[in-house]
C-alpha cells in the first residue's frame, strides 16, 4: 500500500502502464525463485496499480512461471485483492460478528446511500470505494470501519458525512453527494 | 515400522504410510472419493473418515499418517453416519442429471451413495453454480456437477504441469476452472483429457460424437472408413468387463464391421509410415549436423501426441523447430485415406468420412486443427475415444464378448509389431531404433527380442544410448556415433527433459514424448479407471501383440512399401512433405 501512496505523491502525471510494469518487474526480480513469492508480489502489484489488472496478473504469471489459473485462484480467494479499479480511498465496513450485532449493517447502508454506490463499487470521481471487511481485531470498539489505514470506531450512521469530509478534497464530495 | 490395529487386525506398515494404505494392507476397504492413488491424498472430501482412539473427531484416513499403537475403527455407527452425511451433503449441492448423465454407468459419487446405503436425501439447498463450457473440440465442462474434489486440479498442475484448471473463488462459491471463468479454449489447456479421466462425476467429459458417426453411417452417399489407434485393442475389452490387459483386436474389428463401416483400418499402418518419415527426418538432421556442419535443431522431438504439440506451442515456443514435422499417425492416416486410398477405390475425398478411434481426447482437437486438410477437405472427420466406442457398440446391440476374431482390411489395415508399441511409453522410440538401425547398418537389430530394455516401463523419464557399429553407404558418417535418446511420458516429465536439454545438463539426439503417463494406453479417452496396475497390464498386452507378429519392423510393412512405390516416392519426399508433414504455431503461456 505504501507504494501506491508514493506513486501518487511524487508523480505530477499519471504513470503509464509501461512505467507501472517496470515497477512491477523490480518487485518480481526481488521475489523470483523464492518460495511463497506469489502473495507478496500480488500485494505489491496492487499497491503499484491500485488494483490487479489483467495485464499485471498475466505478467506475474509469466515471470513467476505460475499458471494463470493459480494466480487468478489466489486473487479470487483473498478479499483483499481486487481486479477492478478502486477509488483513491478504500472504505471497508466490518461486518464481523461484533460489528454486525452493534449496527454494522446500518453503517454500511449509510455509506452506500451517502456515496451512491453499492458494495464493491467506486464513486464516479474515483475518490471512494466501498467494501465489506471481516474482523479487524477491534471488536471492543464495534462497529468499526477502516478507511485506507485509518480505523474509525463506534461509527454511527449519522457520523458518516463527518468522516467522509476528512477524506474528500473539496468540491468532490459535494458532487458525489449530488450524484 | 509402526504397528497399528485396524478393526482388530494388527498390521505393521512402513514409516510414512497413511491409515488408508494401512487399511488396504490389512484387507479393510475404506471408501474414498477425492483420493487418487500416487497423486492426491488431501482429505478434501472427508468420505474416508475413520475413528481413531483418542482423537477428538473422526479423521480422514487418506491424509492421516499411521503411527505406532494407533487403534483405528472403520465400521462404527459414528463412522457410518459421518460418511453418509458427507455424501448426502455432496449430493445436496450436486446439480446432476443422473439418469441421462454420461457418467451414469460409472459415476463414483453415485456408486458411493449406493455403497453407503443412502436411502433418502435429507438435505435440500442451493445447487452448485452451473456453467457449461463447450468451447473446445475435445472436452465439455459442467460446473454444476463438480464436487470440488480437486483431482483434475492436481493432475493438471502437478502431473501435466499445464495449470489450466485451479480452484477459483472461495467457500460455497468455489468453482474449479480456468482463470476468471474463461473458456478452456482461451487458456493453456492442451486437451489431454487427464482431467476427464480422473473426474469422479460428470463434471469433465469428452465431447460425445457417437451421433455424428451414426449420421455418417446412415448417409448412403458417404464411404465411411474407420481407423483404430494401437492402444484401443489393449483397453476396449474393459468396457465389456474383460480384465485390464486383455487383447481384443479381433473382436474390435468384428464389432466395427458390424457397425457398418465400409472398411476397417488401422492407425498402426500410419504408425509404421511415421517411423519411415520421422526416422528419415532424424537421419537427415544428423547428417546436416555432423557432416554438413549446418545449424539444425537437435534433439528431434517426436510429434505423435497432440497434447504434447499443444504443450510445446504454449510453453516452449522457442523449441518448435525441435519438433519433428511429421504429422501424427492419425493425421497421416486421414491424409493418405482421402488421397491414395480414395483414388484407389474411386471415391472423391469429400464423399469419404474418416472416423478415428483414439485413446485420447486431444485427438478430437487435432483433427479439427484448420491446417489438417491436405486432402482438400478435413482429413479426419470424427474422433471417438475408446470409451465412446464401447458405448457405441453397446448402443448398436452388439454382444461384444460373443464376437468372432476378424482381420483388418487391406491395404491400410496392414501393419507390424513396431506400430503396436506406439501405444506405450518407449514404444515409438523402440520402433524407430529397430528401423533406423537396420537402415543404417543393414544388419539385424541386435537387441534381445527386439526390445530396448532401458526405455521400457512406467518410469517418467528414461534414457538410453546406442552405439552405431557397421554403418554403411550414405550413413557411414554415423559409424561409432553414440546415439543418445530420451523417453518421457506425462508432460511434467517432458518438461524435465526439456530443462535438461536447455541447461546443457544432458544431450540427446531423439526424444520421444507421450502426453499421458505411461503413454497412450493411459490416455484421457481410455476406459476408467486407469491405475498404475491397469497401465502395466495394458502395456504387457501391447508387447504381447507385438511379439506375436511375424513382422515387427516398420520398414518391413509391405503395404507401406507399396505406398512409397505407388504414390509417395521416397520418405520425406515432395508428396510426403505435402501430405504427411506439418508446421506449428507459437502461443502464449498464460
Amino acid at each position: 500500500m505504501a507504494e501506491a501512496v508514493k506513486s501518487c505523491e511524487c508523480c505530477a502525471e499519471e504513470p503509464t502502464e509501461e512505467e507501472l510494469l517496470e515497477r512491477l518487474d523490480a518487485v518480481i526480480a526481488e521475489y523470483k525463485g523464492k518460495p511463497g513469492a506469489l502473495i507478496p508480489v500480488l500485494q505489491l502489484a496492487q499497491g503499484i496499480f491500485g488494483y490487479l489488472p489483467e495485464v499485471a496478473l498475466k505478467h506475474i504469471a509469466r515471470e513467476l512461471r505460475k499458471p494463470y489459473s493459480e494466480v487468478a485462484g489466489v486473487v479470487g480467494f483473498y478479499s483483499f485483492f481486487t481486479t477492478v479499479p478502486r477509488g483513491k480511498h478504500l472504505i471497508r465496513i466490518c461486518l464481523g460478528t461484533a460489528c454486525y450485532v452493534r449496527g454494522g449493517v446500518a453503517v454500511m447502508d449509510a455509506f452506500k446511500k451517502q456515496l451512491g454506490i453499492d458494495i464493491g463499487g467506486t464513486t464516479e470521481d474515483r475518490l471512494f470505494s466501498l467494501e465489506i471487511g471481516r474482523c479487524f481485531g477491534a471488536c471492543g470498539l464495534a462497529p468499526v470501519i477502516m478507511i485506507d489505514d485509518d480505523v474509525h470506531h463506534r461509527v454511527k450512521p449519522k457520523r458518516v458525512n463527518e468522516i467522509l469530509a476528512q477524506y474528500a478534497e473539496e468540491p468532490v464530495l459535494a458532487e458525489t453527494r449530488s450524484a | 515400522m509402526p504397528t497399528l490395529t485396524i478393526d482388530g487386525i494388527s498390521v505393521e506398515v512402513p514409516e510414512g504410510t497413511t491409515v488408508l494404505q494401512a487399511a488396504k494392507q490389512a484387507g479393510v476397504k475404506i471408501p474414498t472419493l477425492c483420493y487418487l492413488q500416487d497423486v492426491q491424498s488431501i482429505g478434501a472430501c472427508r468420505v474416508c473418515l475413520v475413528e481413531v482412539e483418542g482423537a477428538r473427531t473422526l479423521v480422514a484416513s487418506c491424509s492421516q499418517p499411521a503411527t505406532d499403537g494407533m487403534v483405528v475403527k472403520t465400521n462404527t455407527g459414528k463412522v457410518r453416519d459421518g460418511r453418509q452425511m458427507v455424501v448426502e451433503l455432496l449430493l445436496s449441492e450436486h446439480d446432476g442429471d443422473c439418469q441421462v448423465c454420461g457418467r451414469s454407468a460409472d459415476c463414483e459419487l453415485r456408486t458411493l451413495a449406493n455403497d453407503l446405503g443412502i436411502g433418502d436425501l435429507r438435505y435440500e439447498g442451493e445447487k452448485t453454480f452451473k456453467m457449461i463450457d463447450e468451447s473446445t473440440p475435445a472436452l465439455i465442462r459442467d460446473t454444476g456437477k463438480c464436487i470440488s474434489c480437486r483431482r483434475c486440479v492436481t493432475v493438471c498442475n502437478e502431473v501435466q504441469e499445464v495449470g489450466g484448471l485451479f480452484a477459483q473463488g472461495r467457500g460455497f462459491a468455489t468453482l474449479i476452472g480456468p482463470a476468471f471463468a474463461q473458456d478452456l479454449s482461451d487458456v493453456v489447456c492442451v486437451q489431454c483429457g487427464q482431467c476427464a479421466a480422473v473426474c469422479p462425476v460428470g463434471a469433465i467429459q469428452e465431447r460425445n460424437q457417437i451421433e455424428e458417426v451414426w449420421a455418417a453411417l446412415e448417409d448412403p452417399t458417404k464411404t465411411v472408413i474407420v481407423q483404430t489407434a494401437p492402444a484401443i485393442r489393449a483397453a476396449l475389452g474393459e468396457c465389456f468387463d474383460y480384465p485390464a490387459g486383455t487383447l481384443v483386436t479381433g473382436k474390435m474389428v468384428a464389432a466395427l464391421r458390424r457397425l457398418g463401416f465400409d472398411a476397417v483400418f488401422d492407425t498402426d499402418f500410419t504408425a509404421d509410415l511415421t517411423i519411415m518419415e520421422e526416422g528419415t527426418e532424424l537421419l537427415v538432421r544428423l547428417k546436416k549436423a555432423l557432416v554438413d556442419g549446418e545449424q539444425v535443431a537437435l534433439p528431434q522431438f517426436s510429434s505423435c501426441s497432440p497434447g504434447w504439440i499443444n504443450y510445446m506451442e504454449h510453453f516452449n515456443p522457442d523449441m518448435l523447430a525441435n519438433l519433428s514435422t511429421c504429422k501424427s499417425p492419425q493425421q497421416m492416416f486421414g491424409a493418405i485415406a482421402k488421397t491414395y486410398y480414395a483414388e484407389k477405390i474411386g471415391v472423391k475425398p469429400e464423399d469419404m468420412v474418416v472416423v478415428s478411434v483414439m485413446p485420447c481426447t486431444a485427438k478430437k482437437y487435432e483433427a479439427a486443427r484448420p491446417e489438417m486438410n491436405d486432402s482438400g477437405v478435413q482429413d479426419v472427420d470424427i474422433v471417438l475415444t475408446t470409451r465412446e466406442l464401447g458405448a457405441f457398440i453397446t448402443q448398436a446391440g452388439i454382444d461384444f464378448r460373443s464376437l468372432p476374431d476378424e482381420e483388418m482390411d487391406a491395404p491400410l489395415g496392414i501393419s507390424t509389431g513396431a506400430a503396436d508399441i506406439f501405444a506405450n511409453t518407449g514404444g515409438v522410440m523402440e520402433a524407430a531404433l529397430r528401423t533406423a538401425w537396420e537402415i543404417v547398418t543393414e544388419t539385424p537389430f541386435p537387441f534381445p527380442n527386439l526390445h530396448v530394455e532401458p526405455i521400457q516401463g512406467l518410469e517418467g523419464v528414461k534414457v538410453a544410448s546406442v552405439k552405431v557399429e557397421g554403418a554403411k553407404g550414405d550413413w557411414a558418417f554415423l559409424e561409432g556415433a553414440e546415439l543418445k535418446v530420451a523417453v518421457a511420458s506425462g508432460l511434467g516429465n517432458a518438461q524435465k527433459v526439456i530443462d535438461m536439454v536447455k541447461s546443457g545438463e544432458a544431450e540427446f539426439h531423439f526424444v520421444e514424448v507421450m502426453t499421458c503417463p505411461g503413454g497412450c494406453i493411459g490416455g484421457g479417452g481410455q476406459p476408467r479407471f486407469t491405475t498404475k496396475e491397469v497401465r502395466e497390464a495394458r502395456i504387457a498386452a501391447i508387447y504381447r501383440e507385438d511379439e506375436g507378429r511375424e513382422l515387427r519392423k516398420s520398414h518391413e510393412n509391405p503395404a507401406v512399401c507399396a505406398l512409397y512405390e505407388e504414390y509417395l516416392g521416397a520418405p520425406c519426399g515432395e508428396i510426403s512433405h505435402h501430405l504427411l508433414h506439418t508446421h506449428y504455431f507459437e502461443h502464449d503461456r498464460v
